[in-house]
């Protein structure tokens, strides 16, 4: 049935532990991609790479990352993005709520249907920014304002195998 | 039924607790913004700390459009070269002539005892990148206080006028085009001096000339260029070309739709027009610069 082949079948890796260096270069280089300029049309539709980020350190490593962290986060790409201050720090708290919330559930799933709850993280967070938007006047954009959540979606299984690569254990070939 | 277990080990605040301490922090953090842009030092400061991220972030479009300069056809360079001196030749020409009309237009102002016309600085700047957030339509200069950009500044390029500075940071500038929403532009029609004022409508990349009325002389394909009342914009800029015109008796205004002139969705280099004056100075007005109670006093004497 599907569900018994939605359930994650085979043991979970494993991996070198995680130091807070780590974390702390990944939200970097997230938050430096973010930046990147793109092409116009591409610069419209660009995945949110920090809240990918985020969301992968809050489902496999709880509590290593808080909600500070993220809010500030946020601030900054408030600056970079132009838009009203707070908008990208409120998203980024509402990611951090739904992540932890259902972290426990999203792990024991396999990639396609983790893709799906990250698709649905991602479309709440970019939905709390546009309905703040609107209450503070402005209209409603196209449908395509949601095509960044879903590619971000259709991201995660490569950033998910991206943040393991360093952690994976190293196998020395002349070991006996 | 569905309950949670107790917890077991208490570790801080409830997930809802941190949520809503948060959500609350922005939602006080977007009002102040929204309303009463308190908080323009903090974003200053926040963008101070992001810049350097940004100039790295920056490098590999700026390689990759030397890359493509670099490989770019001898022919191409050479009929670019020929297009560009035969514009300037015809450029020289306007100029002379543009210099012989100020002068009398000059003489002919005192003549009349009216204002001299402000002189305006110019600073070159280039277009970094959009913003991209889809609400607002704003582009990001790199010139910024340091170079001497003013907030309220006037932007423009070669054909037209694109927009106007709204925020300065240390080294560079956030401009608001003209097709942001509710963005003004005081405008003239070009063929028999009709004023009025275009708004920008925000999702659309076109303009409106609002407050016409319905039987004003207005025509598909005018130009509108600006009236320099307000002392920002310089006068005679191009903004808008009216591309579609609705006269209907029920209501007492036309729905007239324009299309920018200038670029304004294409970067490149522009020009930053600023008269030196700090906006909002009305010369009649004389600002009393006194503390609030001793003019009081003064009047109660």
């Amino acid at each position: 049935m599907a569900l018994a082949t939605a359930v994650r079948t085979q043991p979970a890796e494993i991996l070198r532990p995680v130091r807070n260096g780590y974390i702390a270069v990944t939200l970097g280089l997230a938050l430096l991609l973010n930046l990147l300029t793109l092409p116009q049309t591409l610069n419209l539709v660009r995945p949110d790479l920090i809240a990918l980020t985020l969301i992968y350190w809050v489902v496999y490593h709880p509590r290593r990352v808080g909600f500070l962290p993220a809010w500030l986060l946020g601030l900054a790409m408030d600056v970079v993005d132009g838009s009203l201050f707070g908008q990208h720090a409120l998203a980024y708290a509402m990611l951090m709520y739904l992540s932890i919330l259902l972290h426990r559930r999203i792990v024991m799933f396999g990639m396609r249907h983790q893709m799906l709850h990250v698709l649905g993280i991602l479309a709440a967070s970019q939905g709390v920014m546009l309905a703040v938007r609107m209450i503070g006047g402005a209209d409603f954009p196209s449908l395509l304002y949601f095509v960044p959540s879903i590619l971000g979606a259709l991201l995660w299984p490569l950033l998910f195998n991206v943040i393991r690569i360093p952690l994976r254990p190293r196998v020395d070939p002349d070991a006996v | 039924m569905e309950y949670s277990p107790p917890p077991f080990f208490k570790r801080g605040p409830s997930l809802l607790t941190r949520f809503t301490f948060f959500s609350l922090m922005s939602l006080v953090l977007l009002v102040s913004d929204a309303r009463f842009s308190y908080l323009s030092s903090l974003r200053q400061v926040v963008a101070v700390v992001v810049y350097p991220l940004q100039q790295v972030s920056g490098l590999p479009a700026a390689l990759a459009r030397q890359v493509k300069d670099f490989f770019v056809t001898q022919a191409s360079l050479q009929r670019e070269n020929d297009q560009l001196r035969r514009q300037n030749l015809l450029n020289a020409a306007a100029l002379q002539n543009q210099q012989a009309l100020a002068s009398e237009n000059q003489h002919l102002r005192s003549l009349l005892a009216l204002r001299d016309r402000l002189a305006r600085q110019v600073i070159g700047a280039e277009v970094l990148y959009t913003h991209r957030d889809p609400f607002t339509r704003r582009v990001v200069v790199d010139r910024g206080s340091q170079h001497g950009v003013l907030p309220g500044s006037a932007v423009v390029d070669d054909s037209g006028v694109i927009g106007q500075v709204t925020r300065v940071f240390a080294w560079m500038s956030e401009v608001t085009l003209v097709t942001d929403k509710e963005q003004a532009v005081p405008i003239q029609v070009l063929r028999n001096g009709l004023r009025g004022v275009t708004f920008g409508i925000g999702y659309d990349g076109t303009l409106e000339l609002r407050f016409m009325p319905v039987n004003a002389d207005i025509q598909n394909g005018d130009l509108l260029v600006t009236s320099g009342i307000d002392g920002t914009y310089p006068p005679g800029l191009p903004v808008a070309v009216v591309s579609n015109i609705e006269r209907n008796a029920a209501y007492a205004f036309a729905r007239i739709a324009c299309s920018p002139a200038a670029g304004v969705s294409s970067f490149g280099q522009v020009m930053i027009v600023s008269t030196g004056e700090k906006p909002g100075q009305n010369p009649l007005i004389q600002e009393d610069s006194t503390p609030r109670l001793k003019r009081a006093k003064k009047a109660a004497q």
